[in-house]
């Protein structure tokens, strides 16, 4: 049932717009790696809402050609290094947003919406500078409110990291329901886990709410501590040293290579 | 700069009647003074602190603090900027010409829609200079005051400093100037500052903690801040175990 970590990021093609989730939400590291092996290229990466290592690593492997997120950072470890650079020497097309306004945009997606209002953001130079956001007048009001359409945010894969899956694709997701999120409103969901449990989710009442069911799922690989350096609820902690290394400009490879 | 001052001083900025303040990712300062006010209350007031599995309460992923913030369910929020200015607007983004920036941080996070919909925001930046408190910054990732046709139940309600405390005066779109910390007066503020403000004729002194709030902070960020900060925490009993020696 689970395909090799190779087949599962040859599914996505140069060029494809895919959807990530934050540094602390199960983040498919080892994919990743074999995505940069691969050599993928002109990547559109909608980080939800954030992005640190991931995003740093296929910026700096030069996989990226649009970019589109809340922040890009390392977080406690500091700036993201590849990101800085990348947008000073202007080589990233960068569409900023702010972390609600990418859940929403996915939320719309996940209803099959084209757009989708939101409260807040007017003032602000991201919409002047994000020009796919329109602000209207509310047309449920006499009085003048306008508010901000953003266009329903559909990607063509949704990529992360996960505990577990069971024997018929379902994968168990917890709390982080942003991944659910993000898997409902990309057109192909690719997971690697941890393992694959000889189960079935569906028969544990007290945690089915926290599982995203097969009928989402493109393709699994089993891929162990596959969010390396970065942690994993419950399994394992970030790994700070590691981290800090690549973030004072320890090279790529030797900081990959560990995770092999 | 004196931490347990800021922790003590925001303590009493969130004040009693709070319901539930939640607190940014990586905002040591500021979670330890939510659970100082947590404590005054006797346990009564909600702290939310974004990343601590522990004092993160959502079970709806990501998206439901922006839910509850629209909601009107969180009261008090912490926001800061590379830049903030006399206006209140904050940069988290970039300086210089956006499309070609001499520097970048990371973005605007959620800023753009907090600031707008949660009441009472303190805005909180330790390094006060004029890099840091401009006159206008080189983007707005959020304003600190919107047109009246514009919904905005949210907004700021002071900025504290390594230097001082302003109050924000919402009908005069200006901060004021509330009291100095120790080492500073109205001349040093002033000479730091990047943009202009009101002040007090005489302006009156930041409240120093004594020494039974002093260890009554490193008692708090001992037990419970430790479990989310436990860098934060080392150095502070560190420093708290020399001051005392």
């Amino acid at each position: 049932m689970t395909i090799s970590l190779d087949d599962l990021v040859a599914r996505i093609p140069n060029g494809a717009k895919l959807a990530v989730p934050a540094d602390y939400s199960g983040v498919a590291i080892s994919a990743t790696r074999a995505l940069i092996s691969r050599g993928v290229r002109d990547l559109h990466l909608v980080c939800v809402p954030t992005s640190g290592v991931q995003a740093d690593l296929l910026i700096s492997a030069g996989c990226v050609a649009t970019l589109e997120a809340a922040a890009i950072s390392l977080g406690e470890f500091g700036p993201s290094p590849a990101f800085s650079k990348a947008i000073k020497s202007g080589s990233l097309r960068m569409l900023d947003s702010t972390c609600p306004a990418l859940h929403a945009a996915l939320q719309a997606s996940e209803k099959g919406l084209p757009f989708t209002p939101l409260r807040g953001l007017l003032g602000s130079d991201l919409v002047k500078w994000r020009t796919d956001w329109k602000t209207i007048q509310n047309p449920f009001s006499e009085d003048p409110d306008p508010i901000v359409l953003l266009p329903a945010l559909k990607p063509d894969f949704a990529l992360f990291h996960a505990a577990a899956a069971d024997r018929d694709g379902n994968v168990w997701v917890g709390r982080r329901l942003e991944l659910s999120l993000i898997a409902h409103a990309s057109a192909e969901t690719l997971v690697t886990v941890e393992r694959v449990l000889d189960v079935s989710f569906f028969d544990r009442e007290e945690i089915v709410a926290g599982v995203l069911p097969s009928l989402y799922v493109g393709g699994i690989a089993v891929a162990e501590k596959g969010a390396w350096p970065l942690g994993l609820d419950d399994h394992y902690v970030v790994d700070g040293a590691a981290v800090s290394r690549y973030a004072a400009g320890s090279p790529l490879e030797s900081f990959l290579d560990r995770a092999a | 700069m004196d931490p347990t001052l800021l922790i003590s001083m925001i303590a009493d900025l969130i004040g009693p009647e709070t319901r539930h303040v939640a607190v940014g990712a990586l905002s040591p300062i500021p979670a330890s003074a939510a659970m100082l006010a947590r404590r005054r209350s006797g346990g009564r007031m909600r702290v939310t602190v974004l990343g601590s599995r522990r004092n993160s309460h959502f079970t709806s992923g990501a998206r439901e603090l922006f839910d509850c913030a629209a909601q009107g369910r969180i009261d008090v929020f912490f926001l800061s900027g590379a830049q903030i200015d006399g206006q209140a607007n904050i940069n988290l983004l970039s300086v210089g010409d956006y499309l070609k920036p001499t520097a970048r941080f990371p973005g605007s996070f959620g800023s753009p829609y907090l600031y707008m919909l949660i009441p009472r925001v303190i805005l909180f930046r330790p390094e006060h200079n004029r890099k840091t408190l401009v006159d206008k910054v080189d983007f707005i990732s959020a304003p600190g005051w919107s047109p009246p046709e514009v919904y905005r139940p949210g907004g700021p309600a002071a900025l504290i400093t390594g230097r001082c405390l302003f109050d924000w005066k919402r009908d005069e779109r200006r901060f004021s100037l509330r009291s100095a910390h120790p080492g500073e007066d109205s001349a040093s503020i002033r000479a730091e500052t990047g943009f202009d403000y009101d002040e007090p004729a005489v302006l009156p002194g930041s409240p120093v903690p004594d020494a039974a709030l002093r260890a009554e902070i490193a008692d708090l960020i001992a037990t419970e801040v430790a479990e989310v900060y436990p860098r934060f925490a080392q150095d502070y009993a560190r420093d708290y175990a020399q001051l005392a020696a």
